[in-house]
C-alpha cells in the first residue's frame, strides 16, 4: 500500500500507455484465473508488462489502489457525512482530534463557512453517532449530520 | 472553551440494504479491500493467503460483484495525478417535490461522480442535493455547475461550490477486523 501524503501536487508524468491502461482498467476486471489477460490483448500489451506499469503506477500513486471497490452500506456498516464550522487559528488542532477518531475515513478542507467535512464509518449508527459526540466535546463544536439520505449516482470514472 | 450545542442534530441513518456476509466473505473482503495482488493470478494469490480454493474466491467475489457488494474491480486513480485539481462538492436546495427526480438526472451527468440527496440543516445549512464534481481547474467546474444549474431550473433556490483545499486524512471505509484471529 502506498503511503504519505495525499497533498494536490503537480500531475504525474504519464505516458500514452499509461492513459490508454488508467483509462481500460477503472472498472471491469473480470473474475477469472488470469483477469488481465484480455486487457493485455486488447491494449496489446505483453500481460507481464501491464502488470508491471500497473506496479509502477502505483508505486508512484497515481492509482491510489487496485482491487475491488466495496460498497460499505451493501457490508452493513454505516457511513456519515458531517461537517464543523472551525476557526482558523483552531484548524489544525480540531484536524487533528478529528483525525484521531480510528471512525474517521476521509477529512477534507473546504472553502465554506463549514469548512471541514469528514466521514465517520462504522459497524452502527450508535458508533457513528459516538464518534461524533466525542469530537464535539473535545473541540466544543457543534458537528453538522449529513446521513445520505437518497443514493442516485456513485461513479469515479476519470479520464488520463 | 465554547460552549456545547444545545442539542446535536440526531442522525437517523435508514437502515440501508445490507446483504448478507459470511466469515468466508469477511475474511476475502479483508484480504482484498486494500487491493488485489498485481500477478497474473490474482484471485489464486488471494485464495493461498486464505487457505482456501481459487474456485471459492472467484465464485463468492462473483456473487458479491452481483449483489452490490462490490462496486466494480479496477484501478482507482489519484485524481490530482491526473490533473484534476479542482474538487467540487456542488450543493443544491431543490424543491422536496422535485429532487428525486432531478437528482437522478444529475447523477447521470458524465462529469457528477457522486450525487445524493442530504437533509438540510437550517440555518446554516440549506442544500439537500450534493453532487461532486470533478475538473482540471476551477473554470471547468464552473461550466459544469451552469449545466446543473440549467438542468435543475427554477426548482432550485439556491447553490454553493465547496472546493477542496487539502486532504486532511485518507483512508478509505474500511471492514474493520473485528473478530477473532483467523486461524493460521
Amino acid at each position: 500500500m502506498p503511503h504519505g501524503p495525499y497533498e494536490p501536487s503537480t500531475p504525474a508524468i504519464l505516458d500514452e500507455t499509461d492513459r490508454r491502461i488508467i483509462n481500460a482498467l477503472q472498472g471491469g476486471l473480470p473474475i477469472a484465473e488470469q483477469p488481465f489477460r484480455v486487457y493485455a490483448e486488447s491494449l496489446d500489451l505483453p500481460e507481464g508488462r501491464l502488470l508491471e506499469r500497473l506496479r509502477r503506477l502505483l508505486a508512484e500513486r497515481v492509482l491510489t489502489r487496485f482491487g475491488p471497490l466495496y460498497n460499505a452500506d451493501r457490508m452493513g456498516g454505516v457511513n456519515v457525512l458531517a461537517a464543523m464550522a472551525v476557526a482558523e487559528d483552531d484548524y489544525e488542532q480540531v484536524a487533528a482530534t478529528v483525525n484521531a477518531q480510528p471512525e474517521i475515513a476521509h477529512n477534507y478542507r473546504r472553502e465554506h463557512h463549514l469548512n471541514m467535512w469528514f466521514v465517520a464509518a462504522a459497524d452502527s449508527p450508535e458508533a457513528v453517532e459516538a464518534a461524533f459526540r466525542r469530537i464535539e466535546a473535545a473541540a466544543g463544536l457543534p458537528v453538522y449530520r449529513f446521513p445520505k439520505e437518497r443514493e442516485y449516482y456513485v461513479e469515479l470514472r476519470l479520464t488520463a | 472553551m465554547r460552549s456545547l450545542p444545545q442539542e446535536s442534530p440526531t442522525l437517523a441513518e435508514p437502515a440501508p440494504p445490507t446483504e448478507h456476509l459470511d466469515e468466508v466473505d469477511r475474511r476475502i473482503v479483508l484480504a482484498t479491500q486494500s487491493g488485489l495482488p498485481l500477478t497474473a493470478r490474482p484471485y489464486h494469490a488471494v485464495a493461498e493467503q486464505l487457505g482456501i480454493g481459487a474456485e471459492e474466491v472467484m465464485a463468492r467475489m462473483a456473487r458479491m460483484l452481483e449483489r452490490g457488494v462490490i462496486r466494480r474491480i479496477g484501478a482507482v486513480p489519484n485524481h490530482y495525478a491526473l490533473g484534476y485539481r479542482a474538487n467540487g462538492m456542488t450543493v443544491w436546495d431543490v424543491a422536496d417535490t422535485a429532487v428525486d427526480s432531478l437528482g437522478e438526472r444529475v447523477g447521470a451527468l458524465p462529469f457528477v461522480s457522486h450525487c445524493y440527496r442530504r437533509p438540510r440543516r437550517p440555518p446554516v445549512w440549506p442544500y439537500n442535493l450534493f453532487a461532486m464534481v470533478h475538473g482540471r481547474d476551477e473554470a471547468e467546474v464552473e461550466a459544469y455547475v451552469r449545466q446543473i444549474a440549467e438542468l435543475l431550473g427554477a426548482a432550485c433556490r439556491g447553490s454553493d461550490i465547496l472546493y477542496s483545499r487539502g486532504i486532511l486524512k485518507k483512508t478509505g471505509l474500511r471492514l474493520r477486523d473485528t473478530r477473532e484471529p483467523l486461524e493460521a
